[in-house]
């Protein structure tokens, strides 16, 4: 691995300029060129079926064979929708993104369009990323002033793109893909109940793909340099399971927590979470040993450090009960930290971003809350693990009780917190240990 | 043609239907009775129903949008393939959501449905203030069925519940109980999509979302206290019955709205002849699922004690039979001298029976006493729904429509009129033959609600002082009455039994829920007495008469009009 080369974060790790003419310069919108000039649309959907790109907002569905559920010959308007609403804590990959390689994200926008036939763009930026928002909206004017957005895009006839940065509210419910169009109409952002699917009937109620920025700017680098390199990194998909997509291509991989050395780093898919922390995380800090991890966002589980061996792919969550590799940010905490303090802080944050529509999501994220709150206060009953387990296991889409992701993801850490670490609850409950005073941050 | 597959509850007092097919669903067996649905288009709960089969629902409602937020209607669905092997989907779905096809298998029994629902029920109820006992909605509440039929017998949530604050007065005639909420949305919906006016939102986020009117706004519409009924628990309550009554104690009838020409269908609740409430009842034939307020409000003079409530000669009261005897001797006199001087107005309250029974009797004195239609009240245009925001008018097909014509049975009392009559005189007619002196009787069936002007002004009443023998049968005293020989007190539209005709021509039967106050006869039973028929005024008998002698109400000849009623006329657009 370690001579894989970045290609997402290349120019953001030698400092260039986000501006118009330095990207230009390290051979950006070659790819848009190539398009327009070579290829067809159907062309550049096939590139992206064949490298296996799997989408890189968290439930790796994979982006071409979206694409291929749009209506055939439907007369349009069709929807392309980006979705920046990076909400997931500890996630800060397409921000990175937005603020510092901007036209890298918006050539990967360009060219999706021209893949599907959308004329007109969505970029629904979360409110708390106002770098991000104005760095994008100044490389946007960029391409209008040059040509590569608005009417006959660099030269080719009858290829009309315009993008339109929105941004949201501060709700974690919009980064979900039906959360996100309603937000975008102007609407409340309940997600809305499926099938219709968005590529059939979504933003506007015309057909509508939503994708992610780092999905976006993947495509950029598969029509550039081809479906065979992208498909050459990374994991392939398992030959014996025709259901297998793999986990190809570059991805970035947020580290955050009681590490040496936070921050994005780029990596092929498939390495463990003890390779990420020791090579790339610079270790634990100040000396201490690890306790245990979140592999992918707080929504995908908790994991001890005895199952560090957990490879950060697709499936490798997986076989440790994890949801799955979410937004693929990985935060550590070090031995002295209580682990009803963490679920505390996680029931919180969901508590309070449920949207409300669904009863199981709506009464059990705040009963959780409740629930952990006062074993943290050391009145916690054995009775209340059981409770947790259950609702833990009961809220989602998995078992079928909810309309979206959101309570999956709530009830995800809950119970697996419980079952990893249950001793350290019973000994709260046991002891009616109180936890020492805990600062929380945040605009709760 | 379609099949479908319900999973069937054994009954106690029933016999196992034949035609069971058995089925292994995980580790159990269940028994699925096929149903056929032909070509409907139905989700899960309607194809359930089909067999008696009830999916507990609360955000479902069959005039609302599906949003499958609730989550009660979790049912297992599968597909019963043509060979007989029944596949099913690995996870529950909401029953509102799923549209059924042909083989389609629901299954409402497995442990996992059960658990479902209790899990549903448990959440729900987590930040319910279990207040029954002050609740108006204590009888007749899902929660409280819900709870009953699927959910847990204890509760395990030991936290303190949210107590958000009450927001009484939401409008002028709904309060809020914030706290019973269980953020079903259908008022919300309600006032989008029916309304149109669209004052309701949720506002927060969680288990802290609230209903609520925008700032500065207050729900008030004209369909506003539909939300009370939409509500499955006691969130909102209609101001008018708040803390009246315990529901269990009512009395409920099947009744028509008398209020405009829509005629809708409703609910009379009652007790103790007082009426507390009008709700409406589901008619797809008649209005859909909804009433206005102004009906449902406009129950009032019913229980009200300024009605006339002795028959009175000159002012001083006097007995029925005393009454009739003298009205009828003083008409005959008049008819034996001149029938055309003999004239009776029948108001559009009157029941068609009634006009028939008065106008039969006006033919017994003489063929040429004159029959008139009374004032048809009329306010304004025909008020149609959705509206859009600012409550103008929009050019889609309306889902609700309240009437310019308020009066309940003018088509009938028309019609009845127009069999016994060639031509059909109107008030103006009457006043006109008063005026020019050629009265020397007049009977007013009346019957009308005690409301804004009255129905008659000063200056009409003051013409019939040339009249020598006025009777007036009315509900309330009006200028007519202060000059009238003889006054009888009516009964009102909740005091009798009848058929009211609506502006489709669609026959409904009214029912009495309470009996007539006071010294009050039903009409009917006067109109008996004075065409000397001996006995009690049985509808079923009449509504037969009715079909006999009236060629427009020949349907009827049953004499039962049935839940919807009958139409009379071929409808719009059938």
């Amino acid at each position: 691995m370690a001579d894989f080369e970045p290609v997402l974060l290349r120019r953001i790790l030698k400092n260039a300029s986000p501006s118009l003419e330095a990207y230009r310069g390290d051979g950006g919108y070659k790819a848009l060129e190539k398009a327009l000039n070579t290829m067809t649309p159907q062309q550049v959907t096939q590139a992206v079926i064949d490298s296996k790109l799997r989408g890189r907002g968290g439930a790796g569905f994979p982006t071409g064979v979206k694409w291929t559920f749009l209506p055939k010959g439907h007369p349009g308007p069709i929807y392309l929708c980006i979705n920046a609403d990076e909400s997931e804590p500890c996630t800060f990959n397409n921000r990175i993104l937005m603020d510092q390689d901007p036209h890298q994200v918006i050539e990967g926008i360009i060219l999706s369009s021209y893949a599907i036939g959308a004329t007109t763009a969505y970029y629904y930026v979360r409110y708390e990323y106002g770098d991000a928002t104005r760095a994008t909206q100044k490389a946007i004017d960029e391409c209008y002033a040059a040509g590569l957005l608005g009417k006959n895009i660099a030269g080719k006839q009858g290829f009309n793109l315009d993008i339109f940065v929105h941004r949201g509210a501060g709700a974690y419910i919009c980064g979900e893909e039906t959360g996100l169009i309603e937000s975008l109409e102007g609407k409340r952002a309940w997600p809305r109940i499926k099938p219709p699917f968005p590529a059939v009937e979504g933003a506007f109620r015309k057909p509508t793909i939503v994708n992610n920025v780092e999905t976006m700017a993947c495509i950029t680098h598969i029509v550039e340099r081809g479906a065979d390199w992208f498909r050459s990194i990374g994991v392939p998909p398992d030959p014996n399971n025709p259901r297998d997509n793999g986990s190809t291509g570059p991805k970035l991989f947020c580290i955050s927590g009681h590490v040496n050395k936070p921050g994005v780093v780029e990596l092929p898919m498939g390495l463990t979470v003890r390779d990420l922390l020791e090579k790339h995380g610079g270790g634990i800090w100040e000396g201490k040993k690890a306790k245990g991890a979140i592999p992918g966002g707080v929504s995908m589980g908790v994991i001890p450090d005895t199952e560090f061996d957990m490879r950060l792919d697709f499936n490798g969550p997986a076989k440790y009960g994890c949801l799955g590799l979410g937004t693929a940010a990985v935060t550590y905490f070090d031995q002295d930290t209580s682990i009803v303090d963490v679920l505390y802080n996680i029931c919180r944050f969901f508590e309070h971003e449920s949207c409300g529509q669904c009863t199981p999501c709506r009464e059990g994220t705040g009963w959780m809350h409740k629930i952990v709150d006062r074993i943290r206060k050391g009145q916690g009953r054995y009775d209340d693990l059981k409770i947790l387990e259950e609702v833990g296991d009961q809220i989602g889409i998995t078992p079928g009780t909810t309309i979206c992701g959101l309570a999956d993801g709530a009830g995800w850490p809950v119970k697996l917190a419980v079952r990893k670490f249950r001793s350290e609850f019973e000994s709260y409950i046991k002891n009616g240990k109180k936890t020492h005073s805990l600062t929380l941050v945040g605009a709760h | 043609m379609a099949t479908v597959y319900v999973s069937y509850t054994p009954k106690n007092d029933e016999k196992q239907p034949e035609g069971l097919i058995q089925a292994t669903i995980g580790k159990e067996t269940v028994a699925l009775l096929p149903v056929e649905i032909g070509n409907e288009k139905l989700n899960c709960i309607q194809a359930a129903q089909k067999v008696g089969t009830q999916i507990p629902h609360y955000c479902w409602h069959p005039a609302l949008t599906v949003v499958a937020s609730c989550r009660m209607c979790l049912v297992e669905v599968g597909e019963r393939k043509p060979d007989g092997a029944v596949v099913m989907q690995p996870r529950v779905v909401p029953g509102c959501q799923t549209p059924v096809k042909d083989g389609t298998v629901i299954v409402t029994t497995t442990a996992k449905v059960h658990g479902a629902q209790q899990q549903t029920l448990e959440g729900i109820l987590l930040n319910h203030p279990l207040d029954c006992p002050v609740c108006d909605k204590a009888g007749e509440c899902m929660l409280q069925d819900y709870t009953y039929g699927y959910g847990r017998a204890t509760s395990r949530m030991i936290e303190q519940k949210n107590t958000p604050a009450n927001k009484p007065n939401l409008g002028p005639n709904v309060s809020l109980f914030t706290d019973r909420c269980i953020m079903c949305s259908r008022c919300v919906r309600f006032t989008r999509e029916v309304a149109g006016t669209a004052e309701l939102q949720i506002i927060n986020r969680g288990n802290h979302a609230e209903i609520n009117v925008f700032p500065g706004e207050a729900l008030d519409n004209k369909l506003a206290s539909n939300v009370v009924d939409l509500c499955p628990v006691g969130a909102l309550c209609s101001n008018d019955f708040l803390y009246k009554h315990r529901v269990w104690n009512l009395k409920t009838v099947d009744s028509v709205c008398p209020d405009c020409s829509t005629g809708c269908s409703i609910h009379l609740d009652g007790n103790k002849n007082i009426v507390y409430r009008l709700r409406p009842r589901d008619n797809p034939k008649a209005q859909g699922h909804f009433m206005c307020d102004e009906g449902r409000l406009g129950y009032g003079y019913v229980n009200s004690k300024d009605r006339i409530l002795k028959p009175t000669r000159l002012g001083k009261a006097i007995l029925w039979k005393d009454a009739t005897k003298d009205i009828r001797e003083t008409f005959e006199l008049a008819a034996k001298k001149d029938g055309s001087t003999v004239a009776m107005m029948v108001s559009p309250w009157m029941t068609s029976e009634e006009a028939l029974l008065l106008a039969k009797w006006a033919r017994t004195l003489s063929r040429d006493v004159r029959l008139a239609l009374g004032p048809v009240p009329t306010v304004g245009k025909d008020d149609h729904y959705p509206k859009d925001r600012r409550g103008n008018d929009l050019n889609s097909a309306p889902k609700f429509t309240i009437r310019a014509e308020k009066c309940p049975n003018k088509k009938g009392v028309s019609e009845v009129l127009k069999q016994f009559q060639l031509r059909l005189h109107t008030f103006e007619d009457l006043l006109s033959w008063v005026d020019a002196g050629q009265l020397q009787a007049v009977y007013l069936a009346a019957g009308y609600p005690p409301r804004g002007q009255g129905w008659i002004t000063t200056e009409q009443a003051d013409k019939f002082k040339k009249v020598q023998t006025v009777v007036v049968h009315d509900l309330a005293t009006s200028p007519v009455s202060d000059i009238a020989t003889w006054v009888l007190p009516a009964a009102a539209f909740a005091e009798k039994e009848g058929t009211f005709v609506n502006h489709a021509g669609l026959a409904q039967a009214v029912r009495w829920g309470v009996t007539p106050s006071g010294d009050c006869r039903t009409d009917g039973q006067v109109f008996l007495d004075l065409l000397q028929r001996r006995g009690l005024a049985h509808v079923g008998t009449l509504r037969k008469e009715l079909a006999k002698e009236v060629r427009y109400f020949a349907p009827l000849a049953e004499g039962e009009l049935g839940e919807y009623g009958i139409h009379l006329e071929t409808p719009q657009g059938a």
